[in-house]
């Protein structure tokens, strides 16, 4: 049993240090991939509490067999996030970002100094291909399912989870 | 299995975005258990893409600040919209849940109903039946009564004999059709094995000629038997004979015997 296994049956038994260690680990990424949809800051922040809450809340359905844990929640965010800016009421409201993908997000930062493998990252999308840039947009961050994602590029089936499968190995050369 | 051919796939990648099936979910997670090798690649897969998605946010709230919220209502944490009370999608939902208990009554209704009448149709093609076969027994009776009336009908009683003298029977004989009509009200059932035999006799000299058995006396309601007669008898007889009938009567078994009184 991995570590992150046992902080997952605590966090089924509503153990709440072990969701703060959870939290530790996931939320910055859940809120990034909640801005990158919403592309507002406040909005960003209101969300992503309520999709940990929510996690806490349905911390029973989760089941390990279904999926990995960051997986789960990642789905949670990105309906929440999702159904956010379908609504009324944000569709009235101004946007402060327009930025159209994750890597304008991270290039817009005037330092990426928060992070430890900051440097990583910077030369990970720099780099980054247009193609990897628009499978990891779609994959990660939308949750396009591989065939949504074939017809949005217009690239084969098999062409996604190859190509995305070769821009992951460049991302996890540059930041692990 | 190929586990690095497996690996290479990209269908960890895929895993780890969420966007498979319930069934390959699943045999990851076992695949998962089976090949270390198969965590570690989903480990690290996760690990790349924890930490760029973490990098598109520059900040993230503290835990402390929703810790308090963990447990109270859904309702009051979830819901981000302003409340309005849809009145008309409420309606639009009381209507329909009403239109479908309205539709599965009606439904229930219709099946009732259409039992009942199935009921009704069998009661009724019953009595049908019942009725055709009144009118069948109406119109034999009418039938016999009317041959019997005839007035070419010569009626010869048939007196019980010897032991059987509490027997007894009628021949109704109608010349110009030569048909009898054997009325045999008075003669008990023919015991098993047995028939009842009918002969037509002359009787200088004593000549007996078979009329034929009656097989299905038992049977019978009206004991009334047609039988042809194209002979030019002076008198009848009934035996009991074995089943089959016999050449000639037994004459111990003669149970009734009549002669024709005078010929028209």
């Amino acid at each position: 049993m991995t570590d992150i296994d046992r902080l997952i049956n605590q966090f089924k038994a509503k153990d709440e240090k072990a969701f703060e260690k959870l939290y530790q680990m996931y939320g910055t990424s859940i809120r990034g991939v909640v801005l990158n949809i919403v592309k507002d800051d406040d909005i960003a922040d209101e969300l992503m509490q309520d999709v940990f809450i929510k996690a806490w809340q349905k911390s029973d359905t989760y089941n390990s067999s279904k999926g990995r844990f960051f997986t789960w929640i990642l789905n949670i965010a990105r309906n929440a996030a999702i159904d956010k800016i379908r609504s009324k009421a944000f569709r009235q409201s101004v946007q402060n970002l327009d930025a159209d993908n994750f890597v304008n997000i991270i290039m817009s930062r005037d330092n990426l100094d928060h992070l430890t493998d900051a440097i990583g990252i910077n030369k990970f999308v720099t780099n980054l291909g247009q193609k990897c840039k628009e499978v990891i947009e779609l994959l990660y961050f939308k949750g396009f399912t591989q065939k949504e994602a074939s017809e949005e590029l217009n690239m084969p089936i098999g062409t996604i989870k190859t190509r995305n499968r070769s821009c992951i190995q460049q991302l996890r050369d540059m930041v692990l | 299995m190929d586990i690095k051919a497996y690996i290479e796939s990209g269908i960890l990648e895929l895993y780890v975005a969420g966007k498979l099936s319930e069934q390959e979910n699943q045999e990851i997670y076992a695949l998962m258990q089976k090949h270390p090798e198969i965590l570690q690649e989903v480990l690290e897969i996760e690990a790349a893409v924890v930490k760029l998605t973490a990098s598109v946010s520059p900040h993230s709230i503290d835990f402390d600040s929703f810790k308090g919220k963990l447990n109270e209502d859904d309702g009051k944490v979830i819901d981000l919209k302003p409340r309005k009370p849809n009145w008309i999608s409420y309606t639009g939902w009381a209507a329909s849940i009403l239109l479908l208990g309205g539709l599965i009554w009606t439904l229930n209704t219709k099946n009732q109903l259409e039992e009942e009448i199935q009921t009704v149709s069998t009661e009724k093609q019953l009595l049908e039946i019942e009725i055709e076969a009144a009118r069948n027994n109406l119109a034999n009776t009418k039938n016999l009564l009317d041959a019997i009336r005839d007035k070419d009908i010569i009626s010869v009683p048939l007196g019980g004999q010897g032991d059987f003298a509490s027997t007894y029977a009628k021949v109704y004989w109608n010349k110009a059709d030569n048909t009898i009509y054997l009325d045999g009200e008075g003669l008990p059932d023919a015991p098993a094995g047995k028939v009842w035999q009918v002969w037509s006799l002359t009787l200088n000299p004593l000549t007996p000629t078979s009329l034929g058995t009656i097989d299905d006396f038992n049977t019978d309601d009206n004991k009334i038997f047609a039988i042809s007669n194209a002979n030019d008898s002076e008198a009848f007889g009934i035996t009991l004979e074995p089943e089959g009938g016999s050449q000639s009567p037994t004459m111990e078994q003669l149970y009734t015997l009549g002669v024709v009184a005078s010929t028209p």
